[in-house]
């Protein structure tokens, strides 16, 4: 094992391996940095080089971009709010309130930093891993898989802090639309209320930045100034940035080596690991009351795990065949265009290559690393710029990655009404993480839990690893209550800094510490109470399989709501009225940009809108203006050139691109 | 709702050009062909109705250059993404937009068939307006655990009587010919369905949670067979293979294993006949022996058609592409447009017997309705 160890580390470091690593890397960073496009559009933009070319040095180009991405989507978590990839939705929740702090230099700095180590751990325990791999691997039976995505739910508990009941709700609404589509068991069409767009559910990519980036958006433009409204020496927040993470290295270690084995798990990988790894963060720091504001451990966390995983996904990969992520499902498809097929054979006879790929994703990390570092401190200064002519700049961006997730308009519509719903959520200081973990892990809760019952039936849940990953949950949700109360009884006088999360910034409803009820909760409530009869509406026609998850979804929000009520009156709570007109024009305005993209097509509508809005909104210099539109137009063509993509073609961009 | 905008030469990829600088070398080195005036369009675009890097992609990838490269006019193929609704989606759009002068192809796969013979709400093409440039067929074994017994009359002993899992993806997946060839066989198999891919399905036999699976022969050359050398897999049966008459022949990659006809034969004593065989047969022949096609818009002028029919002819008899194409597609010869035309138009429509079974098999068995 050791002299194809060292073989193939010799075959990584040849001039030619490394040039076409760098321009993995490079492409790597691109679709990284820009939302939306992750592993998939990197991909397609290799594939058609891969033909014919020699593996070995096809295999590190291929690495050099899957390790990367998950680097460089920080940017946009950290600067703009918008989670750039399912890996890095955790980041944004303390990543962005630290770029509101000023501090966007310090937490890209963390954030690179623990990447990298996070790649490098992820890379040894794939050498070793990998080698005895396939037992482990063929031990985690559905039941397993079931009680992982419980433990990812139980995460709901920490991230809705204080307001258990309406994060309960949000987290059972999550669950609801992610259960829109296919039934699992049965194959019928669910909640799909005859939108074609409905029938695969809505896409993660879309709801993400809904329910993040677009209520952000819309908080930024009221606040009128710029991302950061604190002055922070931009010079300082490198060194406190690597400070951090020399400070944090236990919480690095444990993240990078939870990650890189979750990611070995075929069928769950990226979507739990970054909420496992932040929920722990919280659990283990002593001081709760940053998260959600901006504390650096909620950066740490996630980012160290999330390059530790893209590693251990290449394990279902390589030898089972089984993607274990979006990325590694095209890395997957070039496996297969090199002639190589995944399987035992990869260990067996092509152990040369396997570690070839390794070296390539350890080196990359690196690589990737250190480039983003030069790029941290100039490109954190966007946070100085106002935000009101960013915005424009930004909402293309949005509109651009949320297109890509089906080139369908539905993408546009559902990216309006999650956001509407994200805006509501984040008024009300209802827990949007807690929607977005129900949303992610509803298919895999469903799937595994009827999985298991029928491969096994009632001895499904007599297993060894169901029980220690049931003790597991036991601590995550048992063990903070035990502290808060020895607290309680401790500091019973002094008040107590309670962890209040609310996804990015802080909700307005809880300012000053009493219990109120807001017009925007009663809004929710009708909304919620709506939903729920739509889904019994809908799911009556239905076999009981089909039809028992969304109902279990809807009695769970059902339930939440009438504790919440319970809980509302016996603290005889107060009344207060949060405005929201401000809020809801913008979304109008937004629908109205999607109305114009519709009719015109994306670009002119892009270009047209960025200069109203830098104009008249900014009012910016028009030759400023112009320039600046014109910079949104021509990123849009020259994506659409070098990465073959299509847009919303109306009338104005039909006469331009015929 | 969906809308769908197909790439304007104006967006013309850099893509493009690269395999047009390939082709001019490839012409250069085989400068056979000869320059009369061409009849395809020079600029192609193929419609892939999956993402990118699945099977079908990887496989429209693979044949894209070898159309490039026999076509007279050397087309720059951009092979355009549409994926959803397991390629629903992408052949609604092709149905509606593809303009029929050979400048649009499509390819599908045997989930872009199934939904189109059973009628499904979503689609709105039509295979009668399509005629297909070449098919690309794959075969299938089934094998089970070892655990039932040590050689294939043991094993299909014991699964008359023992009651096993089965991990599909659904009701109407590709597995549906195989869930009724056990059916057909009296075996007593569970399928538990909501597997993501066949892979997922291997997995949870490999896990022990399934005692009895199905692959493809690609994936089974790869991941079956050293299960099988291991001793912890027995293979029971293949699908079979259609020759050119369309007659269910032994599968090529598999001569030494019976088809799934035989061993009815052997339980049954008679061959397999009825509504149930007829469905195994089409279903088979649209998810199997014709798993792949390309597609051309059935009102393309006939010189177009031929232009395109004559270089796949050509090129699948070409000894590098056979070369290639057996670690890529398989032990297969691909079938031209003409046979594959013929086969299709047996197999897309089924009779009203057929149907009739189908549906109250699903009912009763699944609980699904078509």
């Amino acid at each position: 094992m050791f002299d194809v160890l060292l073989s193939s580390l010799g075959q990584v470091f040849t001039l030619p391996h490394l040039l076409y690593m760098m321009l993995g890397v490079s492409i790597g960073l691109i679709v990284g940095i820009i939302p939306g496009l992750g592993g998939i559009a990197g991909m397609s933009i290799l594939l058609p080089f891969l033909y014919g070319m020699d593996p070995a040095i096809a295999l590190g180009m291929l690495m050099g971009l899957v390790a990367v991405i998950p680097t460089g989507d920080t940017f946009a978590s950290v600067l703009l709010g918008i989670p750039g990839s399912s890996a890095s939705q955790a980041t944004v929740l303390d990543g962005f309130s630290l770029a509101k702090k000023g501090q966007a230099a310090r937490a890209l700095s963390s954030a690179f930093l623990s990447s990298m180590i996070g790649g490098l751990i992820g890379a040894i325990v794939l050498t070793l891993f990998i080698v005895v791999a396939r037992p482990v691997v063929l031990s985690f039976s559905s039941s397993e898989l079931f009680m992982l995505t419980l433990l990812g739910l139980s995460m709901v508990a920490v991230l809705s802090g204080g307001d258990m009941f309406k994060g309960l709700a949000a987290c059972g609404l999550g669950l609801l639309v992610g259960g829109i589509g296919m039934a699992p068991a049965t194959g019928e069409f669910r909640l799909n209320l005859d939108i074609d767009y409905l029938y695969d559910g809505l896409p993660l990519v879309v709801v993400g930045l809904g329910i993040f980036a677009l209520p952000e958006i819309i908080d930024l433009l009221k606040g009128r100034g710029a991302i950061a409204n604190q002055t922070y020496a931009l010079g300082k927040g490198w060194r406190q940035g690597f400070g951090d993470v020399a400070r944090e290295r236990g919480l690095v270690m444990r993240c990078a080596g939870a990650g890189s084995l979750i990611g070995t798990i075929p069928g769950l990988a990226g979507s739990v690991v970054d909420w496992l790894t932040y929920g722990h963060a919280v659990q283990s720091a002593k001081d709760k009351s940053q998260f959600g504001k901006g504390d650096i451990r909620g950066v740490i966390a996630p980012e160290s795990a999330n390059n530790a995983t893209a590693c251990g996904a290449m394990v279902p990969t390589l030898l089972f065949g089984i993607p274990g992520s979006g990325t590694a499902a095209v890395f997957l498809g070039g496996l297969l265009l090199l002639g190589l097929q995944p399987g035992i054979g990869m260990i067996e006879t092509h152990l040369d290559l396997t570690y070839t790929i390794i070296w390539s994703l350890a080196l990359a990390n690196i690589l990737g690393a250190a480039l983003c570092l030069g790029l941290a401190g100039p490109v954190a200064s966007l946070t100085r710029v106002r935000f009101v002519i960013l915005a424009p700049l930004i909402t293309t961006l949005i509109l651009f990655a949320a297109y890509q997730a089906t080139r369908s308009t539905g993408d546009l519509i559902a990216l309006g009404l999650v956001g509407l719903l994200g805006v509501l959520m984040k008024r009300a200081g209802w827990s949007r993480p807690a929607f977005l973990i129900g949303f992610v892990l509803a298919a895999g809760a469903e799937t595994y839990f009827y999985q298991a019952v029928q491969f096994q039936g009632s001895s499904a849940f007599a297993r060894p690893g169901v029980a220690i990953i049931a003790a597991m949950i036991g601590i995550s949700l048992f063990l903070p209550l035990l502290q808060h109360f020895r607290r309680k009884r401790t500091q019973a006088n002094e008040p107590i800094s309670q962890f209040k999360h609310d996804g990015a910034g802080d909700s307005e409803a809880q300012e000053g510490g009493t219990l109120r009820l807001s017009n925007i909760d009663i809004i929710l409530f009708i909304g919620l109470l709506a939903l729920s009869l739509l889904t019994w509406h809908e799911t009556r026609q239905m076999s009981l399989l089909g039809s028992v998850f969304p109902l279990l979804a809807m009695a769970i929000i059902l339930a939440s709501m009438a504790a919440e009520a319970v809980r509302l009156t016996l603290a005889s709570a107060g009344w207060t009225w949060l405005p929201l007109r401000e809020e809801m024009l913008w979304i109008l305005g937004f629908f109205a940009l999607v109305g114009m993209i519709l009719s015109l097509g994306l670009v002119s509508s892009a270009i047209l809108f960025c200069l109203g809005f830098l104009l008249f909104i900014a009012r910016l210099k028009p030759w400023v203006a112009v320039i600046l539109a014109a910079g949104a137009g021509v990123f849009l063509v020259a994506m659409a050139h070098f990465m073959s993509l299509t847009y919303p073609s109306g009338i104005l961009d039909a006469l331009w691109f015929r | 709702m969906k809308l769908f905008h197909r790439k304007e030469t104006g967006l013309a990829p850099g893509l493009g050009k690269l395999v047009k600088a390939g082709v001019v070398s490839a012409a250069l080195l085989f400068g056979s062909y000869g320059h009369a005036d061409s009849n395809v369009p020079s600029n192609v675009t193929f419609t892939v109705p999956f993402g990118v890097g699945g099977g079908t992609d990887v496989w429209a990838r693979f044949l894209a250059p070898w159309l490039t490269e026999y076509l007279e006019s050397a087309p720059t193929i951009m092979i355009d993404n549409v994926p959803g609704g397991g390629s629903i989606n992408g052949a609604n759009v092709f149905a509606r937009r593809a303009s029929s002068d050979g400048s649009h192809i499509l390819a599908t796969s045997a989930s872009t068939q199934f939904p189109a013979m059973l009628n499904e709400d979503r689609v709105r093409y039509d295979y009668a307006d399509w005629l297909p440039v070449l098919a690309s067929p794959t075969g299938g074994v089934v094998y089970a655990s070892s655990e039932l017994g040590d050689d294939q009359d043991a094993v299909m002993a014991a699964l008359l009587d023992t009651p096993v899992k089965f991990a599909a993806q659904t009701p109407t997946g590709l597995e549906m010919p195989v869930l009724i060839a056990l059916d057909m066989l009296d075996m007593d198999v569970t399928a538990v369905f909501g597997m993501r891919s066949r892979g997922e399905g291997r997995l949870a036999f490999e896990r022990g949670e399934a005692k009895i699976d199905f692959q493809t022969t690609s994936a089974y050359f790869s991941s079956v067979e050293p299960l099988v050398e291991a001793g912890d897999a027995v293979p029971l049966f293949s699908l079979g293979m259609l020759d050119e008459e369309g007659n269910l022949v032994r599968d090529p990659a598999f001569p030494d294993l019976p088809t799934f006809s035989e061993v009815y034969a052997e339980i049954h004593g008679a061959a397999p006949e009825g509504p149930a065989y007829d469905a195994f047969r089409q279903f088979f022949a649209a998810g199997f022996a014709l798993q792949k096609l390309i597609m051309l818009p059935a009102d393309t002028p006939q010189d177009v058609i031929d232009d395109y029919r004559s270089a796949a002819s050509a090129f699948i008899n070409d000894e590098r592409f056979l070369e290639e194409s057996e670690a890529q597609l398989g032990p297969y010869s691909l079938v031209s447009g003409d046979v594959a035309e013929r086969h299709l138009s047996d197999v897309m429509t089924l009779d009203d017997d057929t149907r009739e079974w189908l549906a109250e098999w699903l009912e009763s068995r699944f609980g699904a309705s078509i």
